[in-house]
């Protein structure tokens, strides 16, 4: 019910703030003196409260770089927490600055839904998982299953295509929250559980016997997750763009959160000078000073210690990065240079 | 004639209209609004999308139903399933309901307490607490579809759902058909015969008993004589669930009990009002007059408590109605369930939101205008 309010809610403001009245995202941050951040309602490794109250994970982490950048403290920073269904609208209609929340790109929402994807952080794709000692090995036994569903989402569609596509007869049952979903699951409702594959790893860690439950090894969707922000506003895209290109192009050249001070001071090659602020004025391109990425760096590290440090093999989660290598390395993260 | 322009009606008029006025100026000032920032955000608008392909997946539809069909009947097939639990989930709670208000009024200790009891427990926990509860219960308490509970003649009881056989009309059933309506006929006659009969003279002919016996009496003879014209189509277990067979789900099973017991306990109160309104000095006059307390409670209480009870019971039919569409936490796949995938898809949220207000209003509008139909029939008619 509160879902629903916030929703209307939303709607309500798209319907009274006067048209086109919405001015500079960077200059209504700094306005406000924080950053708003649209985020999942508790998705362990990409979002979530921890003990303290504090939201970490992947997706915040992203958020909080942004923040460093533009405010220069990334705790200057409210929270969010959106139902699937209104990540979108949420930041068409100004609720927050950034949604950094598992979202998929896709032609639709980009060119028709009034908001802009910045860059992609997370290679994802849509897979099932099934207990073990159901014995299946693949998503093509799943003839005449039943597949527990969160809705709101690209899921079912993939679930639906995936299923006319292979001749599969799948039965769905879709619930509103990933809560009931995941838990109806568990409960013996359905034989699989779909969803994002990282997603999959994070909630089979939320269950009694982690071990008992299998990933298959069918990926059928691309399911590239980038941070949105509201169409139009180009200044502010250009700005989360470059932030998140800047964590990534900081692992390709070794800055870490330990080194990124002393890298500045001390290191003679010329990319990583200009990227450091060191010499040039790549901040003033983006409309920040030119400690912008430094100030990034220093708060959550770079691309691949924000993977690590929540994904990694020491992590509760460990997602194995695959596609989401450097480019160097075998994998898809290939940042576009910073000059 | 000239005290009707007089200057006070003029000022009336005049103050309504700009009233009215100013209603739909704003109304209509929202609406642009709304239009111009969607269009401003470059935000899609229209029920063009409607008759797009939905691709979502719907399973407990009572319509035929694949992914390949529209958004617009997609939209349907949930329509359709909100209708089919709150037509159920009114007739179920209102016969719970009337026997719990009977109960609350009864002179029998242990009875009319139980029935406080259930009446204080259920209105007084959130109905999404006890959806919860109920489907809680349903999966936790029932095994996997490969150790299924069988409660006999082909059906099975499993956390998928209850499954029975399906019944299969061959060519004969016809026959059996005709002869249900035939002796339906019949029955109603003899009994409308039986009530003149017994105002005439005094005697006393069990036309009901009679009645059920012709009933099924006579087509179970024209089955027996057709030669068992119907068969059953028995749900069977193959790879991960049963096959076949008729099939009632848990989500719909949760729905349905949480949203009866919920409604029940409503209109449990509004009959125990309803009864206790009519003057007790009435029933103790029949009483004194020997008549049975089945006669006191349909000729004498009922008439009277049904004007207390109606308008009452009116508002919690229409509670039911919207209170189904908690059914999305549950997974049964209502109109708000399906509206909001649909949402997911495409993002069209305030066309979809107005679709769910207009269906919801035309529903609880027939409900109003049939309950206050009734009213009227059970009003006290002035003499």
């Amino acid at each position: 019910m509160l879902k629903k309010i916030a929703f209307v809610s939303v709607l309500i403001t798209l319907s009274l703030v006067a048209g086109a009245a919405f001015g500079s995202v960077l200059e209504d941050v700094k306005t406000k003196g924080y950053l708003t951040l649209g985020v999942s309602e508790g998705v362990p490794g990409f979002s979530i409260p921890d003990s303290s109250g504090r939201w970490v994970g992947f997706d915040v982490d992203m958020g909080r770089a942004v923040a460093a950048a533009v405010l220069g403290d990334s705790e200057k920073m409210k929270f969010v927490p959106l139902a699937s269904k209104q990540k979108i609208v949420a930041v068409s209609s100004g609720q927050v600055d950034i949604t950094s929340r598992t979202t998929t790109w896709t032609m639709k929402r980009d060119a028709k839904q009034g908001v802009d994807f910045t860059t992609i952080v997370f290679y994802d794709g849509q897979g099932f998982m099934a207990p073990k000692k159901l014995g299946v090995t693949s998503t093509k036994q799943l003839d005449g299953a039943t597949v527990c569903v969160t809705a709101g989402t690209t899921t079912e569609l993939n679930l639906a295509d995936y299923a006319r596509a292979n001749g599969l007869n799948l039965e769905a049952v879709v619930f509103d929250g990933k809560k009931e979903a995941f838990g109806a699951y568990v409960s013996g409702r359905c034989d699989a559980f779909t969803t994002d594959v990282s997603q999959l790893a994070s909630l089979r860690t939320t269950v009694a016997d982690p071990k008992a439950h299998l990933i298959l090894p069918e990926i059928i969707s691309k399911e590239p997750l980038a941070p949105l922000v509201r169409h139009g506003d180009n200044q502010w895209k250009d700005i989360v763009t470059w932030v998140i290109n800047g964590l990534i192009e900081a692992e390709e050249n070794g800055i870490t959160q330990a080194n990124v001070l002393e890298m500045k001071k001390n290191s003679k090659n010329p990319v990583i000078r200009r990227m450091l602020g060191a010499s040039g004025d790549v901040g003033s391109f983006v409309d920040l000073d030119n400690d912008w990425l430094v100030r990034a760096i220093q708060t959550v590290g770079n691309y691949g210690e924000i993977y690590n440090r929540h994904f990694g093999p020491d992590s509760n989660l460990y997602i194995p990065r695959g596609l989401n290598r450097l480019w160097k390395d075998g994998g898809l993260m290939y940042a576009l240079p910073i000059r | 004639m000239a005290t009707y322009f007089d200057k006070k009606q003029v000022t009336r008029l005049l103050l309504q209209a700009v009233v009215t006025g100013g209603i739909i100026y704003t109304a209509y000032t929202l609406f642009l609004n709304t239009q111009a920032n969607l269009a401003a955000r470059n935000i899609a608008s229209g029920f063009g999308f409607l008759s797009v392909e939905a691709g979502l997946p719907i399973s407990n539809s009572l319509l035929p139903y694949t992914p390949s069909d529209s958004y617009g009947y997609a939209f349907l097939v949930g329509v359709i399933n909100t209708l089919h639990v709150s037509f159920l989930g009114i007739l179920a709670a209102s016969a719970i309901g009337v026997l719990i208000g009977i109960a609350r009024v009864s002179r029998n200790w242990l009875i009319s307490n139980l029935a406080a009891v259930y009446v204080e427990i259920l209105r007084n926990i959130p109905l999404l607490l006890l959806l919860f509860f109920a489907y809680g219960v349903v999966l936790a308490g029932l095994p996997h579809p490969r150790a299924s509970l069988q409660p006999g003649w082909g059906a099975y009881l499993n956390n998928r759902g209850f499954y029975l056989p399906r019944p299969i009309f061959q060519d004969g059933f016809g026959w059996v058909a005709a002869m249900f309506g035939l002796t339906l006929v019949m029955a109603i006659l003899l009994w409308r015969w039986a009530v003149g009969y017994h105002r005439r003279t005094g005697r006393y002919i069990p036309a009901g008993w009679l009645g059920c016996i012709l009933i099924i009496g006579m087509p179970a003879l024209t089955v027996w004589l057709t030669g068992t014209p119907l068969t059953w189509e028995k749900p069977v277990l193959r790879g991960f669930n049963f096959q076949g067979g008729m099939v009632l789900r848990p989500e719909f099973s949760a729905l349905m009990i949480g949203l009866v017991l919920y409604t029940a306990a409503f209109i449990g109160e509004n009959v125990r009002s309803g009864i206790q309104s009519v003057d007790a000095g009435q029933i103790d006059a029949a009483r004194s007059f020997g008549v049975r307390p089945g006669i006191i409670m349909r000729r004498i209480v009922l008439p009277q408590a049904l004007r207390v009870i109606v308008p009452a019971t009116t508002n919690d039919y229409t509670s039911l109605v919207k209170n189904s569409s908690l059914a999305v936490a549950i997974g049964y796949p209502d109109m708000v369930s399906v509206g909001g995938t649909i949402i997911g898809q495409n993002d069209q949220a305030i066309e979809i939101i107005g679709m769910w207000m207009a269906v919801y209003l035309c529903i609880n509008l027939i409900i109003s205008t049939l309950m206050n139909w009734i009213n009227a029939r059970v009003q006290l008619t002035e003499r």
